[in-house]
């Protein structure tokens, strides 16, 4: 149970430079996910926070204190491999007490601490074993073990989950929520899978090129994306982005698309702006995401439109449709119960109250 | 549809011909190599246990007419002579019983000591990073292309400023400076293919540089622990030069011995005590290859293929 400050981190290997003035503030009890593409230094930062890399510049505070010059092992926290890591040549027992072991903690204590670890995560009858004789996924629940035994203030996770197989990785993500809305830990937890990080986090940090895009709560992230980067980053299929400018006519705001021949200007009277100089004749990206496509109309900021589908993806639960919107390709997801011909006009309204502004030359949101 | 099945009939014949074909080829070759190879062990093997007289008259390839071990004996412990307070060794005859205990005592520490250097090095190169780790690294991998003959004099001047020349001491440390950088190499290698997460959760469990070593790294290194005892066994156990540089006497390990004995016979070239002198000579090699050989080939492959 801690508060965690990341201040200012800088860190290069050589002459690459991993992370860029990285800010961080979590608070007790937080679940915090570092999402973000391979490469884009998320793992560095946790290995930063965990002590095993040091930064070039910055802090790191647990519970306010500066953890910076401490060891690994003093900072009192635990960390959760891809790879799980456990000790080949020691039995299951073994693995989840040795940091006890090493910390001089008594008999008992380690006796009551394995009897308590090994009952919640269900690993009681595998302890005599070795993990080459462990699945998957009893593999994973002794390394969160070994994690859980020694009571850290803050869990780090590195990609647990990503080693697992499609279904268990499922299983295995249901059960560290369980385990945090019980324990309520500060937990900082690295992935780059989107559902994983949606589902688990109660904020999300998005990193790109050791920089942090944005961090907010799962749902902000996801209705109003920061930048193009969380935007395509975040959604399966990602939003779709029109190019085009904003135009002005009889004092109202209107999006048009680029190469529009059919003047369907898209009204943007409702739309949030963050500000509102300079907006005529900007050239901007008009996002809307696959989802907020309909076939009829279900809301009352609904724009009506008419597009030629060109592709029908079935998936089973849904399908996805490729539309022609004046050349630019845009996919709208449907429930798959619906039968939609392909290569027609088809009437479709965009949802207005979930669209997202970004300009071309920043890529910001605006 | 008739025409193409005929086809496919002729060429099924013509491959099952060929396939024959190669299969004997690949046999008589293989025959050849291990008939050149197996030749002199047999002829070792069989004139050891032939007494002189049927050496001179027999041809080297005929089987024994009586197996006897006398020429063995001879090797191990001597040749027996009638002195007049009974039989006893003759004090000019050269054999092999002390010099094999001299070999035991400079290989069991050289071997010990130079496969444990490896392993800490090759840990520490793989596992931690400190300054000029590559470099140092180097130096290794350069280290195992030095010829036997270059250090010679250098070491003989090291052995004589530390009063270690002509003494089993001595070849320990000979042996262990020079098969140092082949047992770091081997380890390295199978370290690299450790995962360097297992120690990083060692070290957030509270393990210092040696407790992760000897807890974590060296119960899962037998493999390749096994591969760099058999090399330096063997290196060891079998130099020559070494051992004939830098001791002399009673101080030589059984390479000297054995090169001793075969050359300084004063009267008649005696065949058969040689032979089973060579023969004992190569048995503690081939006692390890034999207790360790299946381990050796698991372990030169290890780090090479995953998983």
């Amino acid at each position: 149970m801690a508060t965690l400050k990341v201040n200012d981190i800088n860190k290069n290997f050589g002459k690459t430079e991993v992370l860029k003035g990285i800010n961080l503030n979590i608070s007790d009890g937080d679940f915090l996910v570092l999402l973000g593409p391979s490469g884009c230094g998320k793992s560095t930062l946790l290995n930063t926070i965990a002590g095993l890399e040091t930064a070039n510049s910055g802090d790191i505070l647990i519970d306010d204190y500066r953890v910076n010059d401490m060891e690994p092992s003093d900072r009192d926290i635990a960390l959760v491999f891809q790879s799980y890591a456990l000790y080949p040549a020691m039995t299951v027992r073994k693995n989840v007490t040795f940091g006890l072991e090493q910390r001089k903690t008594s008999k008992e204590k380690i006796e009551e601490a394995l009897v308590n670890v090994s009952n919640l995560l269900k690993i009681d009858s595998l302890l005599e074993r070795k993990p080459s004789q462990l699945s998957g996924g009893q593999r994973q629940r002794v390394a969160m073990g070994r994690a859980l035994v020694r009571d850290p203030k803050i869990f780090l996770f590195d990609e647990p989950l990503s080693n697992l197989d499609a279904k268990l990785r499922v299983e295995m993500r249901r059960e560290i929520k369980k385990l945090h809305q019980k324990l309520k830990t500060t937990i900082v937890y690295v992935t780059h899978d989107q559902t994983e990080a949606m589902s688990l986090g109660t904020s999300i940090a998005i990193m790109n090129h050791g920089i942090i895009q944005q961090c907010d709560s799962p749902k902000v992230i996801y209705d109003k994306p920061q930048n193009v980067f969380v935007a395509d980053f975040i959604g399966s299929p990602s939003m779709n982005l029109i190019k085009g400018k904003i135009i002005e006519e009889n004092n109202n705001l209107f999006f048009e698309c680029d190469s529009s021949k059919n003047k369907s200007n898209i009204p943007l009277k409702n739309y949030k702006f963050v500000q509102n100089k300079n907006l005529k004749d900007k050239s901007v990206y008009f996002g809307i995401r696959p989802e907020h496509i309909y076939l009829s109309q279900n809301s009352d900021q609904s724009f009506e439109i008419k597009l030629k589908s060109e592709l029908n993806e079935y998936i089973g639960h849904e399908q996805i449709i490729t539309f022609n919107f004046n050349d630019q390709e845009i996919l709208g997801k449907f429930s798959s119960s619906i039968d939609i011909p392909g290569n027609q006009e088809i009437n479709l309204h965009f949802d207005l109250a979930q669209i997202s502004l970004f300009d071309q030359k920043t890529e910001e949101r605006i | 549809m008739v025409k193409n099945n005929l086809k496919f009939e002729q060429l099924e014949t013509a491959s099952k011909k060929k396939k024959i074909i190669y299969r004997w080829i690949l046999f008589l070759i293989l025959g050849i190599f291990a008939l050149y190879y197996i030749t002199p062990l047999y002829v070792m093997i069989v004139t050891s246990l032939k007494s002189m007289e049927e050496i001179r008259t027999g041809n080297l390839f005929y089987l024994p007419k009586t197996i006897n071990f006398d020429s063995w004996l001879e090797a191990w412990r001597g040749q027996l002579v009638n002195t007049t307070s009974g039989l006893k060794v003759d004090a000019g005859n050269v054999y092999l019983k002390n010099y094999f205990w001299n070999s035991v005592k400079m290989v069991v520490p050289a071997v010990a000591i130079s496969t444990i250097l490896g392993a800490l090095n090759g840990y520490a190169l793989t596992k931690w990073r400190f300054k000029y780790d590559n470099i140092i690294f180097l130096l290794f991998l350069f280290g195992t292309f030095i010829p036997y003959q270059a250090i010679l004099l250098p070491m003989a001047r090291t052995l004589g400023v530390l009063g270690l020349s002509n003494s089993i001491t001595g070849l320990v440390v000979v042996h262990v400076i020079y098969g140092l950088c082949f047992t770091t190499l081997f380890c390295r290698n199978y370290y690299v293919s450790i995962s360097d997460e297992i120690v990083r959760a060692a070290r957030i469990d509270g393990a210092g540089f040696f407790k992760i070593f000897f807890k974590i790294m060296l119960p899962i290194s037998l493999p390749i622990l096994v591969v760099t005892v058999i090399w330096q066994f063997t290196q060891i156990w079998n130099d020559f030069l070494f051992g004939a540089t830098f001791s002399f006497g009673e101080a030589a390990p059984i390479q000297v011995a054995l090169n001793n004995m075969v050359l300084t016979s004063t009267s008649v070239k005696r065949y058969n005590v040689d032979m089973a002198a060579a023969i004992i000579a190569g048995i503690p090699t081939l006692i390890v290859y034999v207790l360790a050989g299946k381990y050796f080939i698991r372990g030169l492959t290890a780090g090479s293929v995953k998983g």
